[in-house]
């Protein structure tokens, strides 16, 4: 890790630790935007990592953006910063300036698409985008839209469209936007490339996802090691007893599996493999969510389960991250079709890409 | 609590071409005929042969110095080459503990004498040894080892046994942890040594043990008066323990943890991918995840090691995931492709099958058992 990232790591890790307080992440779930610290992080310049300086970034890789995600995943950041990340990052692909303001992107899927008509002042847009992440709180949206000739990109605000209030199982904002042959004169409609633009969406997506969860799996662990060593029963810290020492000892492999699995998706990606590497890991840290959240719940006892405790708020996390861009089923069918490919030569040289 | 975090290691084209050079060799030996493929082949595929041809293309002691018939390469270099010969199941249990961890140890506390003599004969396939630290009532609790050595003019006289010792019907030596005062119950890991036992000592006789299969792996080994040599004793007398310990990295992490049984997954993909069916290698991807993050977490710890930084958290918890997955291969195995397991079977995937099962239950014993390790592991997390 150079000295830049790790710089930025120590200013997100402060700001988060001051400013993402359990409090405020509470308070999100309720319906608050985190102003404060979406603010604190923007005057910092983390929310346009990843992007070229001419187009409005910081210039900073791929590399550090994931690094901040990650801290975002640990302390449970009620913010897009991951959607932000996202599409500015499309829209650097595509040549366009970025935004430090929040956005989101509508996640392609058979449900989600807009249908568009060219009008004199505008366009008609008809159709709906389900479960966009913070989409109440967006200033802008990129979804995927068909217009009579070609695929496009659409950036609108989503205020143009009917918002449905929704959430996921961490009480993150996942709003439904609706668009009712409505004529919209503020959109920017840019042709692409349907197929490579999913493809992006997904992988970036997905490391994202990967990312946070590392982060969180690695602030359970830390939860548990503390309480075991703070709570007594029996005359002696919970630590002592080998149940529980088990228990952890199969946390702690989980976290360090998921943290390894994790720099090597966003190493693939910083690369340009937008292949095996990154569906491996994010069904590796699927896995590792079904695992290791069951326990940090049982090394608790009642109190995690209470809604006073933090556990939940990482514990909840993680069971919406981990379906989020691909459960552990469609990611093996991505990589069956890949082996497919390129197994010729055997598992082995697959697997060492050798 | 210690830190779980691991470097990142890219591996460049000059280590590419380490891996088409062994990976060209194993090849055309087995087209050959000379060796055959096996599950478990760091324990049980044995051939002295096979292992100086090793030898003699430098791929033993390759990180060593070169004045001791090493090569001085880089951690990695050897890890691309012991990966594709365990991947490809050839025979290297005669060589494998000596590369693996008689080597290090001697080069960290040996002499200069036991540097020169042992591991040139090492590096060239020549020489084999044995781990002696399990006895009948010293199993996980190794500090109850009670083999002793009583000091006499010029050496050392050694009574005990050892048992369950791999390959020690093949080596010519064994490093043995024994006591060398007696034992004192409140520091119960002081008074021990690491001697260099010469197996073919008089006092000493080795018994097999055979395994559930009726295969001879490991053995019994029993010390009758054997006269030690002063010159045969490693590092400083009474620091056997501290030693010994610091072997335990090297030989907890390594790919011999999760590959075991990667020859019969192998396999199984190649008979899928025969069949077409993408359904059921979907089913398998989950494992292929598992072992492709065990591989970085391995690859890392290597790394680290080289850089002469000793991660034994991690080391312990990649040797308790590994195993449980080397443990995993065929129970998936058998419900994607239907098969009749047999040692003797002339189709490589129930060969293969037989070998994984049978094998399977040594994986999470050997080198330290699961739930000592996750006493290790837990102990690290908590900073205690
Ligand atoms: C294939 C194979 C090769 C081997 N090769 C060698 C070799 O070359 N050299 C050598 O010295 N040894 C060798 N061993 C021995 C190996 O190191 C021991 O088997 C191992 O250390 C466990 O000791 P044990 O078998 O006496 O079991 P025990 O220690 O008696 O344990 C029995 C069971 O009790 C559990 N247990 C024991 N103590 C505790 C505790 N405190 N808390 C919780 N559970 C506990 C164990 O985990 C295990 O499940 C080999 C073993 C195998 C299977």
């Amino acid at each position: 890790m150079n000295d830049i990232t790790q710089m930025l790591m120590q200013s997100t890790t402060k700001i988060l630790k001051d400013v993402c307080t359990k409090e405020l992440v509470n308070e999100s779930e309720q319906g608050i935007w985190a102003a404060k610290l979406w603010c604190t992080l923007a005057d910092s310049g983390m929310i346009t990592v990843g992007v070229p300086e001419e187009l409005g970034g910081n210039g900073c890789s791929y590399l550090d953006a994931f690094s901040i995600l990650r801290l975002a995943g640990k302390y449970s950041a009620p913010v897009p910063l991951a959607e932000t990340f996202l599409g500015n990052w499309l829209l650097a692909d595509l040549g366009e300036q970025v935004f430090d303001e929040p956005i989101t992107v509508a996640y392609p899927g058979s449900e989600n698409g807009v249908y568009l008509q060219k009008q004199e002042d505008g366009w008609v847009i008809s159709g709906k985008a389900n479960f966009v992440p913070w989409a109440r709180f967006a200033k802008r949206m990129i979804m995927l839209g068909r217009t009579d000739s070609e695929d496009v990109l659409v950036l609108i605000s989503p205020e143009q469209g009917r918002i449905e209030h929704g959430k996921n199982l961490a009480g993150e904002a996942r709003d439904n936007v609706i668009f009712e042959d409505r004529l919209v004169k503020e959109c920017r409609v840019i042709p692409v490339d349907a197929k490579t633009v999913v493809n992006k969406l997904l992988y970036s997506g997905a490391v994202a996802r990967i990312v946070m969860m590392a982060g969180a799996l690695e602030r359970l662990l830390e939860l548990c090691a503390t309480y075991v060593t703070e709570r007594t029963q029996f005359g002696k810290p919970l630590h002592r007893f080998q149940a529980v020492q088990h228990q952890l000892a199969l946390l702690a492999g989980e976290s360090a599996a998921a943290s390894t699995a994790a720099d090597y998706a966003v190493q693939a990606f910083q690369n340009g493999f937008l292949s095996q590497e990154i569906a491996m890991s994010k069904i590796k840290i699927n896995e590792a969510v079904g695992a290791a959240s069951p326990m940090a719940h049982q090394i608790h006892g009642a109190i995690g389960f209470t809604y006073e405790h933090t556990l939940h708020q990482t514990t909840r996390r993680l069971w919406s991250w981990r379906d989020e861009f691909g459960t552990e089923t469609e990611w093996s069918e991505k990589l069956a079709e890949e082996y497919m490919e390129n197994g010729r030569d055997g598992l082995w040289p697959f697997l060492t890409r050798s | 609590m210690k830190s779980l975090q691991l470097p990142v290691v890219e591996l460049s084209e000059e280590i590419r071409k380490v891996r088409r050079e062994i990976r060209e060799f194993i090849f055309q030996e087995l087209e050959k005929g000379t060796i055959q493929p096996r599950c478990d082949s760091w324990l049980s595929g044995y051939s002295a042969e096979f292992s100086r041809m090793l030898g003699e293309r430098g791929w033993i002691g390759m990180t060593w110095p070169k004045r001791y018939g090493g090569h001085e390469r880089s951690s990695i270099e050897r890890y691309v080459v012991i990966e594709e010969l365990l991947a490809a199941g050839a025979p290297v249990s005669a060589h494998w503990i000596a590369d693996r961890q008689t080597g290090p140890l001697l080069l960290k506390f040996g002499t200069e004498h036991q540097k020169e003599f042992f591991l040139p004969q090492i590096a060239k396939g020549e020489c084999f040894f044995a781990i002696g630290l399990s006895e009948p009532n010293a199993g996980s609790d190794l500090a109850a080892v009670s083999s002793r050595a009583v000091k006499v003019e010029g050496g050392w006289v050694l009574n005990g046994s050892k048992t369950w010792t791999s390959g020690a019907h093949h080596a010519h030596y064994m490093i043995t942890l024994c006591r060398t005062s007696p034992m004192n119950p409140e520091k119960r890991h002081e008074g021990m040594s690491q001697l260099l036992v010469d197996l073919a000592a008089p006092g000493v006789t080795i018994r097999p043990i055979e395994l559930m299969t009726g295969e001879h792996h490991f053995n019994e080994v029993f010390f009758d008066n054997v006269f030690i040599p002063d010159e045969m004793v490693v590092g400083q007398i009474g620091n056997g323990w501290k030693q010994g310990m610091a072997e335990l990295a090297y030989e907890r992490s390594g790919p011999e943890r999760f590959l075991s049984t990667f020859p019969l997954l192998e396999e199984l993909l190649r008979a899928l991918r025969e069949k077409g069916d993408k359904r059921l290698i979907a089913q398998v991807s989950p494992m292929l995840s598992r072992l492709w993050t065990l591989r970085q977490m391995s690859i890392g710890i290597a790394n680290m090691l080289e850089q002469g930084v000793t991660p034994d958290l991690v080391a312990a918890l990649v040797k308790d995931m590994g195993t449980k997955f080397e443990q995993q291969v065929a129970e998936v195995a058998r419900l994607l492709v239907a098969c009749s397991p047999s040692i003797t079977s002339s189709s490589q995937f129930d060969k293969f099958m037989a070998e994984s099962i049978l094998h399977s239950p040594g994986f999470t014993l050997r080198g330290g058992t699961t739930e000592i390790l996750r006493g290790i592991v837990a102990k690290g997390v908590i900073g205690q």
